[in-house]
Order: structure tokens, then sequence, then C-alpha cells
């Protein structure tokens, strides 16, 4: 029963780092957390024979993706206080009351419909490895979504550019504006960095 | 031995944990941190049905929520920099007016 025992524990783990993901104040912890709970997960997908996802789970979710987030959180700075007045009135509780309604109506669906289902089991489609297996419906079923997926990680990169980049036009303008109202000419924001 | 709607009720829930990030947070790092553990709810819940059906498709439909939860978090991320750029503030109630 190494399943049975590794699921009860981790299962815990995975939701209350998500919860205390939602509730800490820092977004440093929250990044951390999150790191938390995608090990987690990943640990799931080693039993549920992912072998290969749980791999890129680390390798992508917890390795690149939070480390981005980290740089942002860094880049923002950390202790920024939020705001706690509601600008929807009774946000919170709604959002809670929601929450569990959704819940329980999954987690009854789930019983209702799924509750007596069984794993089928991936032994044989798992029969090469999986990392073969996996590649092999990768590269003949899903050929198409696989390439249509490379020009949608291009397109983010260059999105990612040109959001990320000084709009340098119109900070010319501020600057004229801001000559125009004053005159005397006034100081660059950021007079140590490098014009491009 | 662990039956599916185990994994599926745990899913759910780390999607309800998501929803409920997203409708109560104002930071919107952290708003875009619970839209991740949706995703990775949902990667969950596909990995489940793919080890239930005894076929691969749901591995390699996760695998594509990966990639396409890199490339949104890298386009989010430089929105949310460039907000924070005109507003000086991660706040996502700054940003109600969607005018520079």
């Amino acid at each position: 029963m190494p399943e049975k025992i590794l699921f009860w524990v981790l299962a815990p783990v995975a939701l209350g780092s998500g919860i205390a993901m939602v509730l800490a104040r820092n977004a440093v912890h929250s990044a951390l957390l999150l790191v938390l709970n995608f090990f987690a997960l990943s640990v799931f997908y080693v039993m549920l024979d992912a072998h290969f996802l749980a791999a890129v789970q680390v390798i992508v979710y917890a390795g690149a993706i939070m480390v981005l987030f980290l740089f942002v959180i860094m880049l923002l700075g950390v202790d920024r206080r939020e705001s706690l007045d509601e600008s929807i009135r009774f946000q919170r509780p709604l959002a809670l009351l929601l929450g569990a309604g959704f819940v329980g109506v999954a987690v009854f669906t789930i019983h209702s419909t799924l509750g007596t289902a069984t794993f089928q089991g991936l032994s044989e489609a798992n029969a090469p490895g999986n990392v073969e297996a996996v590649g092999r419906v990768l590269f003949t079923k899903y050929t198409f979504p696989f390439e249509v997926a490379s020009v949608l990680l291009i397109v983010a990169a260059i999105g990612a550019m040109v959001l990320g980049r000084r709009r340098d036009e119109e900070e010319a303008a501020s600057h004229i504006a801001d000559m125009a109202s004053k005159e005397e000419p006034a100081p660059a924001p950021f007079p140590n960095e490098e014009r491009v | 031995m662990i039956q599916p709607a185990q994994y599926l009720a745990l899913a759910a829930m780390l999607f309800t944990t998501g929803v409920v990030g997203v409708l109560t947070r104002r930071n919107s790092i952290i708003i875009f941190m619970s839209i991740e553990l949706m995703l990775n709810a949902v990667n969950l819940t596909l990995v489940t049905f793919s080890r239930m059906h005894g076929n691969l498709d749901g591995q390699v439909l996760a695998f594509f929520v990966i990639i396409v939860a890199a490339a949104e978090v890298v386009v989010g991320l430089a929105i949310i920099m460039s907000l924070f750029r005109r507003k000086a503030s991660a706040s996502v109630d700054e940003a109600k007016s969607m005018k520079w």
C-alpha cells in the first residue's frame, strides 16, 4: 500500500500549500508555497505512471516558471501592502461561498459518477517506457499541435519583448510636455540610464 | 488501492483554491499564481484520466497545457511589468481604467 500512504501524506501537503499560497501576505512566500505544491503534484504524476510529465513539471514549472515569477516579484518590490477594502461589496464572503459550493458540486458529481471507477493502468501503453511512449504519441498523432506550440512560444517571446520595452516615443512626448509647462527643462527621470 | 475519484476530488479542491484566490486577491502576481494552480489542478485531472483509461492522450494534453502555461506566464508577467511601470502598483484595482 505505498501508493495509499503517499497519497494521504501528499494530498494534505498539496492542498495545504495551495491554500497557504492564496492566504500568504508576502508574495515571495506565495511563490515558494506554490513550488512546494508543484513538487507534490510531480510526485502524484510519478504515482500515476506519468514519469515524463513529472520531470517536465519540476524542470519547467518549479524551475523556469517560478524563477520567472520570483524575478518579477523582486523587480516590483516585495514589501507592498495589499489594500484590504473591498471595491465590490461582500466580495470575499461571496467568493468563499462560491468556492465551497463549487467544491461540493464537483466532489458530489465525481463520487456519484466515477465513485466506483478503477484504474485500467498504463502498463500496456507504457511498455517501451513512458518517455518513449509519450514521444511516439506526440510525434505521430499530435504532430500538428506540437508545431503550433512552437509558433505559440515564438509569439510569446516576441510579445514579451514588445510589452517589456520602454516606449521611447511616449516618453519623449511627456518630456516635451514637461518642458512646455515649465520654463526650465525637467531633469531626466533616470539620469544614469543609457538611452537606446 | 487509490481510486481515480480521490485524485479527481483533490484536483477539484486545488482548482477551487485557485478560483477563490483569483476572486479574493488584489495583487496581480498572486492572482497569476492562482491561475497556475488551476492549470495544475486540470493537469492532475488529465493525468488521472490518462491512467484510468489506459492511454497516453491525457498525458500529451497535459504536456500541451504546460507549454501554453509557459507562454501565458511570459506574456502575463510582461503585462504586469508594464502596468507596474505606468501605475507604480501591482494591484489589479489600479488597472480598472484600462487606459494608459
